[in-house]
């Protein structure tokens, strides 16, 4: 191997450890530098194996390059760099530091080639982002960044579990496609990646966390998660049929949730729910349109999502508030981020010359070549409900809709310089699709701008706008939350703390009572009964055992008189004995 | 001149206008699907035109009605204070 490659994640985590000895512009400069450095670095790769060690009789790769873990590399390390320069007027260093870790978590499990290593990233990941979380302070972020933690560790445990099963059964610890079995190990694994790809009903966390981070820790968050698991997947379980059905129920989920939800974020929590389903089908489908369809959506998911979460953070920036209901009217003093916001709309909602267009049409048109008619008309379905929701209903009464009479400046330059990339880029892809198209793992024979399909596009589109301005009455946004899976472990958290309170304490207080008022008593009885025995009989015993034992030494002792005599008298005696006893033996 | 179009658009004067350009716009985009290539149509409805038009229109509207039943009716909608 001559080749060299140097591993992005580096830049990254170790890169994380300087920047809180950095100050001011210094600082800037350099969290802009490094995913600038680390995007050089990943387009300069060449593909192969690198890192091989043997650990424990076991061949450990940290690093496998292939077209694959390259595509998700480029758009990490954009992102980072979007998400840097996103975040560049934060003065916390802990969020960045966090941040730096994340992103070099989701490169190394994405370069990853044993599951050693990409369990080790994997987790990395799971705390290095519950700061983001955290880092908001405030009762409701810290309590969801705990439960955030709590899921995430439990999905890292089955993950674990799943991996020591297939390396007991396969021998082999290598990441790559998994034999479908049906194994515990296969199940295990699968439950550990699509947790993390927000599957319902385990993707409750997804909803209940990303709202509560801080501005720009949501922006980073709602990127690197569920991407990094739909890439294992893809890399893992392609053609595995449940995952088909997963990814339609995924798709219509999030967008039925986005109906009910009052909250800017968690709707668009919900919508990466319902797009990550188009990623997670295609995987399902497994042929190479509908994986190409999974990696190119994934591709331009990270850049429109952040852009609409770039774009609702700085209405929260600017504003304070997150709930619809409380917003309405911004259109007038934040026109520059409407549209910028209005772009990643577009884009999600694959309008033609976005990049949603390009990518998201590869899963559908590629489930409708693989004969599944019932899969691609659900699926079209849920791009309808996309435009409803993050193109229409959350435009509308954020920046139209009733006056809430708040004047709201626009957010920083370098806020709107990073949707602005972001914007630029979800055009370009819709506009040129063939560079996205070439880095694709494998060849591309799909044209999306054929007549049909784009005039077929936009009558789906437009004709949904209709409905919508038709129901809107029905759409005004309530000040509710909506019940989701989380209120299993939430309210089944109460039950467990009322369990631990009321019978558990009941039960404890009762068991005490009967111990103080009729075990205790028995036991001081027993006790005294104990030492009287114990005073009266044992120690005389042992005082009398003791005496008899010191005179019968002192008998001995006046056997040894060292007088020849004596001794020979004392032989006789034990001669006669024992001729005695002799006899008596032989006799009977 | 993009300020001036928002402006335009969400000025409540000029409702009646904004519905005449989105009326066109629908007409002009079912319209469209009429005199366009069908070769590679897979099934059966994407053979008819107008066909994109109608399933997003009926989508829409059932998107809107099932969510809002389950979360009424099937109370997945909660106080904002439901886990405090």
């Amino acid at each position: 191997m001559t080749e060299s490659f140097f591993h992005p994640a580096i830049l990254f985590i170790a890169g994380a450890f300087l920047i809180p000895l950095l100050w001011g512009k210094v600082q800037k400069v350099y969290l802009l530098i490094i995913p600038a450095i680390a995007f050089l670095v990943c387009i300069g790769a060449s593909q192969g194996t690198y890192g091989v060690y043997h650990f424990l009789g076991n061949e450990i790769i940290i690093a496998k390059v292939d077209k694959l873990s390259l595509v998700f590399s480029y758009v990490f390390t954009i992102m980072a760099f979007i998400g840097m320069m996103y975040g560049l007027h934060v003065k916390d260093a802990g969020q960045h530091v966090s941040a730096y870790l994340y992103i070099g978590g989701a490169l190394g499990v994405t370069f990853a080639g044993d599951y050693f290593t990409l369990f080790l990233f994997w987790e990395i990941m799971a705390f290095s982002s519950a700061y983001l979380v955290f880092a908001q302070r405030e009762s409701a972020a810290v309590k969801a960044g705990f439960r955030y933690i709590l899921v995430h560790i439990a999905g890292g445990v089955l993950l674990l579990g799943g991996i020591i099963l297939h390396y007991a059964e396969t021998g082999s610890i290598l990441f790559g496609p998994i034999e479908h079995s049906g194994s515990l190990a296969f199940y295990c694994i699968m439950t550990g990646f699509i947790l993390n790809a927000a599957v319902p009903p385990l993707h409750a966390w997804l909803a209940d966390a990303y709202p509560e981070a801080t501005v720009t820790g949501a922006v980073f968050m709602c990127a690197f998660t569920t991407k990094t698991a739909v890439y294992v997947l893809v890399r893992a379980f392609p053609g595995t049929e449940i995952l088909v059905w997963l990814g339609v129920i995924m798709a219509l989920y999030g967008v039925v949730y986005a109906v009910l939800e009052n909250d800017c974020r968690r709707l668009l929590a919900y919508h990466i729910v319902s797009q990550v389903g188009y990623m997670v089908a295609g995987v399902g489908m497994g042929t190479y349109m509908t994986l190409n369809g999974s990696v190119s959506h994934a591709f331009s998911h990270i850049l429109y999502k952040a852009l609409l979460f770039m774009g609702a953070g700085a209405v929260i920036q600017m504003t304070g508030k997150r709930k619809l209901t409380e917003l309405g009217g911004l259109y007038r003093t934040m026109p520059v981020t409407l549209t910028l916001y209005m772009i990643g709309g577009f884009a999600i909602s694959a309008f033609p010359l976005f990049s949603g267009f390009v990518s998201k049409s590869m899963v559908v048109a590629g489930a409708a070549a693989d004969h599944r008619p019932i899969v691609a008309l659900l699926l079209t379905m849920a791009s309808a409900g996309t435009f409803l929701h993050t193109g229409l209903k959350l435009p509308y009464y954020m920046f139209f809709g009733k006056d809430s009479g708040l004047r709201p400046k626009e957010p920083p330059m370098n806020m709107l310089i990073a949707m602005g990339i972001a914007a630029f880029l979800c055009i370009a892809i819709g506009v040129v699709p063939g560079q996205l198209y070439r880095v694709l793992p494998y060849p591309v024979h799909f044209e999306p701008y054929t007549g049909d399909h784009v005039t077929s596009a936009l009558g789906i589109l437009m004709f949904t706008a209709l409905g919508f301005f038709l129901l809107l009455k029905k759409l005004d946004p309530e000040p509710t939350i909506s019940a989701d899976t989380d209120w299993f472990y939430r309210k089944g958290a109460l039950v467990f703390m009322w369990f631990a309170r009321k019978p558990v304490g009941a039960w404890e207080g009762f068991i005490t009572e009967i111990t103080n008022t009729a075990i205790m008593p028995f036991i001081y009885a027993v006790a005294r009964i104990g030492f009287w025995i114990d005073k009266n009989i044992v120690d005389k015993a042992v005082n009398g055992i003791a005496g008899i034992i010191m005179s019968l030494s002192a008998g001995v002792r006046r056997v040894q008189s060292g007088q020849l005599q004596h001794y020979a008298v004392g032989m006789v005696l034990g001669i006669m004995v024992i001729i005695f006893i002799f006899s008596m033996i032989v006799r009977g | 001149m993009l300020e001036k179009i928002i402006n335009f658009i969400g000025d409540a004067k000029n409702a009646k206008t904004n519905r005449i350009i989105f009326y066109i716009i629908l007409v002009v985009v079912f319209a469209s699907d009429f005199f366009v290539d069908r070769e590679h149509a897979h099934y059966i409805w994407d053979k008819i035109p107008g066909w994109g038009a109608f399933y997003g229109f009926i989508s829409c509207v059932l998107i809107i009605v099932v969510s809002k039943f389950l979360g009424h009716q099937g109370k997945l909608m909660k106080k904002e204070d439901y886990y405090d």
